[in-house]
């Protein structure tokens, strides 16, 4: 069995490379679980809340930019290509490859970030929506909000949900980044090879599972009915 | 692979090779070690200091008790205690206790392994759970708390200005820690069993470990993401939770319950597995039922994901949803009686010795049985109404908790005392100590169950005149109790240098941990071992060599 692998540093607990690969192939996918519940309670209380207050979410839903929203949904879903191609560079042993796509991936998470930052999160702040720093819409956003006879409050629990869920995957953006910049690091002085690509499966886990989140998160949160 | 070199070392203590006690010395080689029989250690050493803090919260509720307008504190200082006592023995003793201890130390020994999957992240789980801990000292220190350990919404958001957010970040951050080891414990269960040791070879109390660690992960998430909203809330006064904002109180309560009822199972399930062990090894029996034994405890796993609205059934929950949550609170009777019947039928014909550990599940299955059928009356939705947050509620949880899960830890800590350390105790205070804590528990919550059931309220720091008689028999309970709990604490100590050498199997029992010289050495066996027949196979040949 260790055959397969002839140069991977096996750790003391294991029997042999195989053993280490599936235990942390296993512990990975029981740590996806957890953040499966973890999200699952914003989820189940997104849900509850829309039920409660379907004016409110509805007009919640139309302060954001759903063209924004696209187009970072593009992005991730790049990422994810580009994710995948590197564990398959991994797997194939071709070091440059390997760096590029784990560059590009990066690239693309940071992105991702960027624009959620400025071009949303910080223009909500400018025009009063961001809930806990002085809420309160104004001008054609509190028109729209009006025209659907939606609670203020309401409105005011969609954005905090908006920004609780779209806050706590980015966190998790933020995290997978950091853990490209070990990858490229560690790729860079060579020492991610064929036989101990195991480390970058790993990570391109994470990297789509957060991915796989906000593909859940953008109709939930943009796409509800009313775009600007 | 590494296999540990025995060579003797003459020492004045008597125990002669290098074992995992002995192969390094210093406080470096315990704070940064990855063996996770020392882990152990720094937990026991941990809850140990988290149980004394909790206890004497305890004491002084009791003390307190003891006339109707309250002896020594304020009512706002009494809801401190109460709030204090209860987070701290929940989150940080009794939901890390037999799992992290006994967990950590057992299960790598129990399939044949030199160490759990993740030995790194076995360490970080207790700096985790320290920093955790930290964080609810700190919130004592501070000041305290006093929003119940349920941190039940508005009033922790919206109305209490004590430190909330401390105490709540340290249940936070503690939560980490039990889901760490929960998926270390799944993983090292899954990959790290030696040679022939199959599934159904697997001891029980593996099986109840393997259980409580699937609950640990999939529910503590859950827990984390609420107390997270509640910190937001409380921040930045947005209507999560609070009816006054806009928000829902009774989504708090479901997410809350959706994790804390399954740590009620998260704390009892070791307890059982822990029983099964002793009960097997003091009846020199093979448990009766193993397989429904060890199904039972899975399925307590499964329902006990199912039953949480049995905590909301006065607070406004549908009563549709109340006779559903009610009908499957009781469907978690049938695998306890599974387990109850099954112990017993062990018993049977089986040659029984009495010592300590024994008198633990003795007294365990007793003392669990009624804090299991009071549940029963608790899951009935017409008694609930009468009786919910009254002192029945108390009696009935703390049969469960105390009389349940630290019965079993206690039993635990007395039987696998030899193993860890390789010094024996001394047996007659052991069964001395036992028949106090049985004593002193049941004097202590007895009453309660009387109490409750006349109509007293918990959570109140007052109480009318006429519950004074049985208050005061509870607090003489709990004095009994606390040095049923101090004399252990004195003996454990005392034999760390002059127990008599245990030798590497004291009690005949089976089971790979007991193959190994007392204490361990650094990897626990010269060479995997290879499992060649089922557990508790004390019919077959003689036992190991005492």
């Amino acid at each position: 069995m260790s055959d397969a692998h002839p140069h991977v540093a096996v750790a003391e607990q294991f029997d042999d490379a195989e053993q280490q690969h599936e235990a942390a192939g296993l512990g990975m996918w029981i740590f996806l679980a957890t953040e499966i519940m973890f999200f699952g309670g914003l989820f189940a209380s997104y849900t509850i809340y829309r039920n409660l207050y379907p004016a409110g979410f509805l007009a919640g839903s139309g302060l954001l930019n759903a063209k924004i929203g696209a187009f970072n949904t593009v992005v991730l879903i790049t990422s994810s290509l580009t994710m995948a191609m590197a564990v398959h560079s991994a797997q194939l042993g071709r070091r440059k490859a390997l760096i590029g796509f784990l560059f590009l991936t990066l690239l693309l998470g940071l992105t991702f970030v960027g624009v959620k930052l400025y071009f949303e999160w910080y223009h909500d702040y400018l025009t009063h929506v961001a809930p806990g720093f002085g809420f309160h819409p104004e001008g054609a956003d509190l028109a729209r909000i009006h025209a659907l006879h939606a609670p203020l409050s309401a409105v005011e629990l969609f954005m905090c949900f908006y920004f609780l869920m779209t806050g706590v995957h980015a966190l998790h953006m933020v995290v997978g980044v950091g853990i490209l910049t070990v990858l490229i690091v560690k790729a860079w002085r060579g020492r991610i090879t064929r036989e101990s690509h195991n480390i970058v499966e790993m990570a391109g886990l994470y990297w789509h599972f957060v991915d796989i989140i906000w593909i859940f998160l953008f109709p939930l949160l943009y796409l509800l009915g009313v775009t600007r | 692979m590494a296999t540990a070199t025995v060579t003797a070392i003459p020492t004045d203590t008597g125990i002669e090779t290098r074992n995992y006690l002995n192969a390094d010395y210093g406080l470096k080689s315990w704070l940064l070690t990855t063996d996770h029989k020392r882990i152990a250690w720094l937990y026991l050493i941990a809850i140990t200091f988290f149980f004394l803090v909790g206890a004497i919260a305890a004491l002084l509720i009791r003390i307190d008790l003891l006339v109707p307008q309250g002896l020594i504190v304020t009512p706002e200082t009494y809801n401190k205690l109460f709030t204090m006592h209860g987070i701290i023995m929940v989150f940080l003793f009794l939901i890390p206790s037999i799992p992290a201890v006994f967990g950590n130390f057992l299960i790598p020994m129990m399939i044949g392994a030199r160490d759990v999957a993740f030995p790194k992240l076995n360490l970080l789980s207790w700096y985790v759970f320290v920093t955790g801990g930290m964080f609810v000292m700190y919130a004592i220190a501070a000041g305290g708390v006093d929003t119940g350990w349920t941190f039940y919404t508005p009033l922790s958001t919206s109305y209490l200005n004590t430190h909330v957010m401390a105490a709540a970040a340290g249940v936070f951050i503690a939560g980490f820690s039990s889901i760490l080891t929960g998926l270390n414990f799944i993983v090292t269960i899954h990959k790290m069993r030696a040679p022939g040791m199959t599934w159904f070879r697997m001891p029980l109390f593996l099986w109840s470990m393997y259980a409580t660690s699937v609950m640990q992960v999939l529910g503590t998430p859950v827990l984390a993401i609420t107390l997270f909203l509640v910190a937001i809330e409380r921040m930045f006064h947005v209507g999560i939770f609070d009816p006054a904002l806009g928000g829902d109180p009774l989504l708090f309560q479901h997410l809350f319950w959706f994790y804390s009822h399954p740590a009620v199972y998260i704390m009892i399930l070791p307890s059982m597995g822990v029983v099964s062990e002793l009960i097997a090894a003091f009846s020199r029996k093979r448990i009766f039922g193993y397989e429904f034994v060890a199904f039972s405890s899975v399925a307590i796993a499964a329902i006990s994901f199912l039953v949480w609205g049995h905590h909301m059934f006065v607070s406004g929950e549908s009563v549709y949803a109340g006779v559903v949550f009610s009908a499957l609170s009781m469907a978690v009777a049938i695998p306890s009686a599974i387990k109850v019947f099954n112990w017993t039928a062990t018993l049977y014909k089986g040659s029984i010795s009495f010592d300590a550990p024994m008198l633990y599940a003795l007294g365990f299955i007793g003392l669990f049985t009624m804090g299991g059928l009071t549940g029963i009356f608790l899951a009935t939705l017409a008694v609930d109404q009468y009786v919910h947050d009254t002192y029945f509620v108390v009696a009935h949880f703390h049969y469960i908790m105390v009389g349940g899960a630290i019965m079993g830890y206690m039993g635990a800590l007395h039987y696998w005392w030899p193993k860890m350390t390789g010094r024996l105790y001394p047996d007659r205070w052991a069964r001395v100590a036992a028949f106090i804590i049985f004593i002193g528990f049941n004097l202590t919550f007895l009453p309660q169950f009387v109490l409750g059931y006349l109509g007293m309220p918990r959570r109140y720091a007052i109480y009318p005149a006429q519950f004074q008689s049985l208050n005061v028999l509870s607090t003489a309970g709990a004095s009994i109790l606390g040095v049923g709990y101090v004399i252990p604490l004195i003996y454990f100590i005392w034999s760390l240098r002059y127990g008599p050498v245990a030798g590497p199997n004291p009690f005949r029992a089976k089971g790979l941990e007991w193959t190994t010289p007392s204490p361990p050495p650094p990897h626990n066996f010269e060479q995997t071992p290879i499992v060649t027949e089922e557990a508790y196979a004390y019919g077959s040949g003689v036992p190991h060599s005492v």
